[in-house]
């Protein structure tokens, strides 16, 4: 199934190649517009056929292996299993006993890019309005962010979801990159990614735009904004589809109702900002008045005191170990939050939303883990991992090509060196689609942005 | 707590009042089989004993002899540390962030600055204290927000007892900003800044020698007043400064002002001089995992910082300056932790696991002047200890026991009640509202 996936991707890129020269058709067809206007240029780099040996493998789906072994080639996981697994002989072979190999962290709420060390003025929130669905985040990613060489090199981030800021109703499209230093986000963008849609309920839009005695100024401010704009977006689709069907004179174009149809056809997927149990529960029967569907609610500190209704509506939990208190939304938020979602069957992502968190992903799920033990709640560190690969693969729509070491996946792998649930370990080396882009033993492999060229402290070890 | 400063008003550099009389005190209790640390920067001593006496630290190590009629808790398999000392923090000064009312950091609309004392702001009821209690934090120093000057104002040092009395030492440090925060309350740029410093610092020597000018002078009566103890070395002058340039500029005050007492805070350059902050003698109170350039005063940002100025010989102590961490000081044990995980990184420079302990225990407290009373189980320190179900400094440990000048302190708080009224496998008869 995935080979098969691959060869329509293919397909689709060929056929983008020779679009411009249209086949006749006898019968005038609606004109469309393009869906991917800003197309990947994102190559994977060479790597060479690499087995790591030894080592304890997590594998993103909740399987630990011990002295397991992983082998990847031509970008793509090749093999993985126990001590038995062949080993191709040209393989470069990597002594990884004692040291801990899982598939690369995914943060699917980082503003690394957008929300840029140093600041780049704000290109995060598009403030002048708080129905924007119109905006793009990768139209504000600095590509040169030395944040993204920090969630490699210490965090073991391979892929992130960048999202519009949260002022916002409808904040704007998300786009999912791979962490791979580039000079335009083009260069970045992960191949065939859906995009996402950022929505924000609570205290941030009615703050922003209730301090200016401007609507929305309340809870309810916000729904009946989001629903005004739902009810346009209805409308907007139906126009399209009966012109897609019927011909005639095209509807007019609104951006913004375009990610908004696309959003209610399930193409473009919901992150929803959301601390307040209530709120959430708002949201949810938003979204099924309206016939979308949430994938994930991001920061949702409260998460746990609905987790059986998050379970049984499939709906994601992008959470934080321990922050609390840093607004009233988040004046109820407890370490057990992931704990208890998890024993409720629900989805569990650990999420940063912060340059500096992205880069301890890792250690947030530890915490996690030690907090639910000690409610009764065990959760092995091969189940735990999934909360950092799978689980966000899944939430942005990539699971079938990255998040986990099943053969055929993308070869995006780090190399710790011990138990990654520890906070003495750190990443020693680090593949992104079997490129080796970090090692912790060569300086050659670390990226150094162009914004730290000439700069005290350029090319340290950060 | 209350006890050991009864009716005492103190000044940083005056003798602490010792003991009291209080019966809970009158017990001598010893931990035993625990793995210790000290807080001084030695390593863990394996079977360990902790002896406390009339809420302080009689002796701490291994193969002690127990004294008798000793009550003895056994901890075996656990770790015993002395409780952590939030190096810069805001407990009891914000109930919650984004809600002006609950929040007392900072006075925007305020006539006054330096003369602002935090002290009688601090709730010791505000649910940080008992969260971060649980998390393993004593003690903490806290400080005021600038707004509007470079003053912050004075901070406070406190207890996270349990009980009505947090303030240890008022009035222990006043917070000054020279780098970015300090131009932007100076006017607009750094030089300003320096002239509002030594402009103030005139206004205190004159009001010192009894010659205020009230026509002149620029400062409320009250400010001036506030840095009189400054310049006499009775109160610490903390500045927060992150850029190498901005740190030598610090240091040059000490020629400027002998009798300052000077502490570095943020110094996220710090490495880059730390020779000469070693030289000044001056100890730093540093954000441990700071690695990205957020601002233009932090390029070299590196998390090799804290380690790096340790082994040139600077005083360093962690505290984290900004970010989200800073309002949850019990993940200080966290970035403690990770300054051990350098050390096995090439090119990295970080801490021993004592080291690393120091540095969010006694260190913080030495920086302050305050190593003779808190922060270690040295012999003759209050008694603020912590039993940890493992490693403290490794992810997900906690307290088992927190004490604090001998009183063992109550872990729940209201997160544990959340988390109790939530907790999976319970059957809802009743709204969750009825639950304990």
């Amino acid at each position: 199934m995935f080979v098969r996936s691959l060869l329509a991707l293919a397909a689709a890129a060929l056929t983008g190649c020779t679009a411009s020269t249209p086949p006749l058709e006898s019968a005038p067809k609606p004109a469309a517009f393009p869906h991917d206007p800003y197309p990947s240029t994102y190559k994977a780099y060479p790597g060479r056929r690499t087995a790591l040996v030894g080592a304890t493998v997590l594998d993103g789906e909740g399987k630990r292996i011990e002295q397991g072994t992983v082998i990847f080639a031509d970008g793509r996981i090749e093999a993985i299993g126990g001590p038995d697994t062949a080993i191709p002989a040209e393989a470069l072979r990597i002594d990884a006993r004692g040291k801990w190999v899982t598939p690369g962290i995914i943060d699917m709420h980082s503003h690394l890019g957008n929300v840029p060390s140093p600041s780049t003025g704000n290109d995060g929130n598009e403030m002048s309005g708080p129905v924007h669905p119109d905006v793009w985040a990768e139209h504000s990613v600095w590509p040169q962010d030395p944040g993204f060489s920090r969630a490699l090199a210490n965090g073991g981030v391979t892929t992130l979801q960048i999202l519009p800021g949260s002022a916002d109703l409808f904040g704007g499209r998300s786009v999912t990159l791979k962490n791979v230093p580039a000079t335009t986000v083009q260069g970045m963008k992960f191949p065939g990614a859906p995009y996402g849609l950022k929505m924000a309920c609570g205290e941030n839009p009615k703050r922003v735009y209730g301090n200016r005695n401007q609507m929305p100024g309340s809870r309810m401010g916000n729904m009946a904004l989001n629903r005004a704009t739902w009810a346009r977006a209805a409308e907007y689709k139906r126009k399209w589809e009966k012109y897609e069907k019927a011909g005639g004179e095209p509807p007019s174009r609104d951006i913004g109702l375009d990610t908004l149809r696309d959003a209610l056809d399930g193409k473009i997927l919901v992150h929803n900002h959301c601390y307040r149990a209530d709120d959430m529960a708002q949201v949810i029967d938003m979204s099924r008045e309206f016939g979308y569907k949430v994938a994930a609610f991001h920061h949702a500190v409260e998460a746990y005191k609905i987790a059986d209704l998050l379970s049984v509506n499939g709906i994601c939990s992008a959470l934080w170990s321990d922050w609390y208190g840093f607004k009233m939304e988040a004046y109820d938020g407890i370490p057990e939050n992931m704990a208890i979602v998890y024993a409720a069957g629900g989805c569990v992502v650990v999420h940063s939303d912060d340059a500096n968190g992205i880069q301890r992903l890792y250690q947030e799920a530890a915490k996690a883990v030690a907090a639910g033990r000690r409610i009764g709640v065990d959760i092995s560190k091969e189940v735990a991992w999934t909360w950092l690969s799978l689980n966000p693969a899944k939430a942005i729509g990539i699971a079938d090509r990255t998040g986990s070491l099943a053969p055929g996946k993308m070869a995006d792998v780090v190399l710790w060196n011990g138990d990654p649930f520890s906070v003495y370990t750190r990443p020693e080396k680090v593949w992104i689609d079997g490129a080796m882009l970090f090692d912790v033993t060569d300086p050659k492999r670390r990226p150094v942005s162009d914004f730290e060229l000439g700069q005290p402290g350029e090319g340290d070890v950060k | 707590m209350k006890k050991a400063f009864a009716g005492i008003a103190v000044t940083l550099f005056a003798t602490l009042a010792a003991g009291t009389s209080d019966a809970a005190y009158a017990e001598v209790i010893a931990i035993t089989g625990a793995t210790v640390a000290i807080g001084d920067g030695s390593e863990p001593i394996t079977n360990g004993t902790v002896i406390v006496r009339d809420g302080r630290i009689v002796a701490a190590g291994g193969n002690l002899p127990l004294p008798a009629g000793v009550r003895r808790i056994d901890a075996m398999g656990k770790w015993v540390t002395p409780g952590i000392v939030a190096g810069f923090s805001y407990i009891g000064l914000q109930e919650v962030g984004s809600v002006d009312s609950a929040d007392d950091r900072q006075a925007s609309a305020s006539p006054f600055h330096a003369a602002i004392d935090v002290a009688p702001a601090i709730n010791p009821k505000a649910t940080a204290v008992a969260i971060e209690r649980a998390g393993g934090v004593t003690r903490a120093i806290v400080v005021p927000s600038a707004t509007g000057s470079i003053f912050a104002g004075q901070g406070a040092v406190i207890d996270l007892g349990a009980d009505p009395d947090p303030i240890m030492l008022p009035r222990a440090f006043q917070l000054v900003e020279l780098g970015e925060e300090g131009a932007k309350g100076a006017g607009g740029s750094r030089a300003s800044a320096q002239v509002m410093l030594r402009n103030a610092l005139q206004e205190a020597r004159d009001i010192a020698a009894g010659g205020h000018d009230r026509d002149g002078a620029l400062l409320p009566r009250a400010d001036a007043q506030a840095l009189v103890p400054i310049l006499r070395g009775k109160q610490y002058l903390m500045v927060h400064v992150e850029r190498a340039n901005d740190i030598l500029g610090v240091l040059e005050l000490k020629r400027e002002f002998p009798g300052i007492k000077l502490v570095l805070v943020g110094a996220a350059e710090g490495w880059t001089v730390a020779a000469r902050i070693a030289a000044a003698n001056v100890p730093v109170i540093a954000s441990a995992l700071v690695d990205l350039p957020a601002t233009f005063e932090r390029v070299a940002a590196t998390q090799s910082n804290v380690g790096r100025m340790r082994a040139a010989g600077v005083r360093i102590a962690i505290g984290t300056i900004d970010g989200m961490d800073a309002i949850q000081q019990r993940t200080a044990k966290q970035h403690a932790g990770n300054l051990v995980a350098l050390a096995r990184v090439p090119g990295a420079t970080g801490l021993t696991w004592g080291q690393a302990l120091e540095a969010i225990t006694s260190a913080p407290a030495e920086a302050i002047g305050l190593g003779g009373e808190i922060g270690s189980l040295r012999p003759g320190r209050r008694a603020d200890v912590v039993i940890w179900d493992g490693d403290p400094l490794e992810n997900g440990t906690v307290p088992e026991l927190v004490m604090i000048d001998g009183v063992e302190q109550p872990l729940d708080n209201r997160q544990t009640r959340l988390r109790d009224r939530y907790r999976p496998g319970d059957d809802a008869q009743l709204p969750k509202a009825y639950r304990p």
